[in-house]
């Protein structure tokens, strides 16, 4: 059971680890239907105040979780999360229980169908406990962009705890989760975890299937999972990798013992640690967190080594071509027809598409999809969008020759730690600032892991691992002697 | 040709083209916000401007970052084989108007 919290300020918690869970469940000491209703009478106490579940699925829970007591007491096997309550990102599709994308244009729509990376949890043994409040179609950097209201953070309440998965890392930051699933797209794993205090993975694009993803962007969306500690997210990523018939872009790339790679030494592994993510614009605090974290990898043996990846600056402007305009094209199903929010005043067709799609949509989704559009027209996309894919290809290979050079790249995740609600709603571009130290890898394709790394002001402060296409085992190593030095 | 592209990446957004833009998107905008998402489109684009430094004369753009990874997007293709899809009932279930087989909706065609 989650141990409560001595004071009555702080929403912090850290869950238990997945495998003192597990063990109890498979011994019967845990009965995984009780530690689901403990998670549930938490979550009561506590959503009010953060914000951090839309919806919860109760009865398709406890089932599982009572499928799972069965097999546990008759000896059967049990799967790697058997009881292991989990929360899912409201962008991601589960049979029968609401699916927002954070969106009033999606109020009242209910998928018939699971996400491949849920029905893989499920299949797992896993515990679904319900869908977390995010921004709106995954567009933002605070979760102050969803329509149902923004998530708190919890080791601050007035402060954001990132975005977009917002509800994903403050569930697992105060344990209305033991681990939950986010998306990623120009870092919308890594930054809330970052803020939040706990770990978020961004698998190598393809590395996870984004069929039952309600799409953002299709060239940069990612699934993936937070937890309270490395190895923990490790063996999560390893339940929902692997190729899918039913995602295109999905990878037949083999899936390795994820938790059994973060276990091992980083004696002699490179490290490089790129000058332009130093550089202004960076917290001092979160310079010496990151600094303190770099001294520690060296003193378990890792190599040093400054390099530049002089790109970095054009990221920004490239992603915010790319993903708005991949969005304009994505978004353009809703439109009132087959699910979600439909006008019902309009006289022809074409006025429904338009009422029913102003009423839906919030201010920042629409002005992507206007920026998005306007890149693509005819006249403006030589210049924009395909201007944007020529610097993507260039900031693709930067990191490519990097990773011949050395074996992960380390970075600060965010700039600063959790900003004040409020503080930058006023201000898209200052919003879109934010992204700096993600949306590189996003583009790139490549894989990373943030991994709490000292503090800021008194705030959780990540440090964000990357490394090329489908080595994340060397991330999670790497991320993994972060955490253990902090012990 | 270069002096063109320069021009071009930092144009000015009109108000008449933000609602060219709207009509595009399928989005039908107040005066207000079609002068705030002006405002802001502008911005924007001045910021990503900045692209235009970079020379990309012969770069190859770049859609799928897979394809880096040396992935061969025809080998994930599966069979072209008919299987069962979502159930009609369930997906029905999902529109506000529809005579359990159609969707149905305003007239196309104004008169």
């Amino acid at each position: 059971m989650p141990s409560e919290a001595k004071t009555t300020e702080t929403y912090v918690q850290r869950p238990k680890s997945l495998g003192e869970l597990r063990s109890g469940i498979e011994n019967g000491s845990i009965k995984a239907t009780e530690l689901a209703a403990s998670y549930y009478a938490r979550i009561e106490r506590i959503n009010p105040e953060l914000n951090v579940y839309l919806s919860l699925t109760r009865e398709r829970a406890l089932a599982q979780a009572d499928g799972v007591d069965r097999a546990a007491a008759s000896g059967d096997p049990l799967g790697p999360l058997a009881g292991i309550p989990v929360g899912i990102k409201d962008v991601l599709v589960m049979r029968g229980a609401p699916a927002t994308a954070g969106s009033k244009i999606l109020a009242g729509y209910q998928p018939p169908y699971d996400a491949t990376a849920v029905a893989k949890l499920e299949a797992a043994g896993a515990v679904l406990l319900g869908k977390l409040n995010c921004d709106e179609f995954a567009m933002g950097s605070s979760n102050e962009n969803s329509a149902y209201g923004p998530v708190r953070n919890p080791v601050d309440p007035e402060r954001v705890p990132g975005g977009s998965s917002g509800g994903s890392a403050a569930a697992v930051a105060s344990d209305l989760a033991v681990a939950s699933l986010g998306t990623d797209t120009g870092g919308s794993i890594r930054q809330p975890a970052s803020f939040c205090g706990v770990v978020g993975v961004l698998p190598t694009y393809g590395r996870v299937s984004r069929y039952g993803l309600i799409a953002f962007a299709s060239s940069l969306d990612r699934i993936g999972p937070f937890a309270g500690n490395v190895r923990d997210a490790a063996t999560l990523l390893g339940v929902i990798a692997g190729h899918d018939a039913m995602d295109a872009t999905s990878s037949s790339t083999p899936v390795p013992d994820y938790a059994a790679e973060s276990d091992k030494p980083v004696e002699g592994m490179r490290v490089g640690i790129p000058a332009e993510y130093f550089a202004e614009g960076l917290d001092p605090e979160v310079r010496a967190a990151i600094e303190k974290g770099i001294d520690a990898l060296k003193a378990a043996g890792c190599v040093i080594k400054p390099i530049s990846l002089p790109h970095t600056r054009y990221a920004i402007p490239t992603y915010y071509l790319v993903a708005t305009a991949e969005a304009s094209a994505n978004l353009a199903r809703f439109d009132g027809v087959r699910y979600g929010h439909r006008s019902l005043q309009s006289e022809t067709l074409s006025a429904m598409y338009r009422h029913s799609r102003d009423e839906g949509f919030g201010t920042e989704v629409k002005r992507r999809i206007l920026l998005g559009t306007y890149a693509l027209s005819a006249g403006y996309y030589d210049a924009y969008y395909l201007k944007a894919q020529q610097v993507r290809r260039l900031l693709a290979e930067e990191f490519l020759r990097a990773f011949a050079e050395v074996d992960v790249i380390v970075t600060p995740t965010a700039p600063t730690p959790a900003f004040k609600l409020g503080e930058k709603t006023g201000d898209p571009l200052a919003m879109y600032l934010a992204d700096i130290y993600t949306v590189t890898a996003s583009l790139a394709g490549i894989c990373g892991v943030t991994v709490p790394c000292g503090s800021a002001a008194g705030l959780p402060v990540g440090m964000q691992v990357l490394a090329a296409h489908f080595n994340e085992a060397s991330a999670f190593r790497v991320a993994r002697a972060v955490e253990a030095a902090q012990e | 040709m270069r002096a063109l592209r320069v021009r071009r990446m930092s144009a000015n957004v009109s108000i008449e083209e933000v609602a060219r833009v709207a009509e595009l998107a399928n989005l039908e905008l107040t005066p207000d916000e079609s002068a705030h998402m002006q405002k802001d489109l502008n911005a924007i684009l001045d910021y990503i401007a900045q692209l235009n430094e970079l020379d990309t004369h012969g770069v190859a753009p770049l859609a799928q970052a897979s394809e880096l990874a040396g992935v061969d997007a025809r080998g994930s293709l599966r069979a072209d084989e008919r299987r069962p899809s979502l159930e009609r009932a369930a997906v029905m279930a999902q529109t506000p108007v529809s005579d359990e087989v159609f969707f149905k909706v305003p007239k196309v065609i104004e008169r």
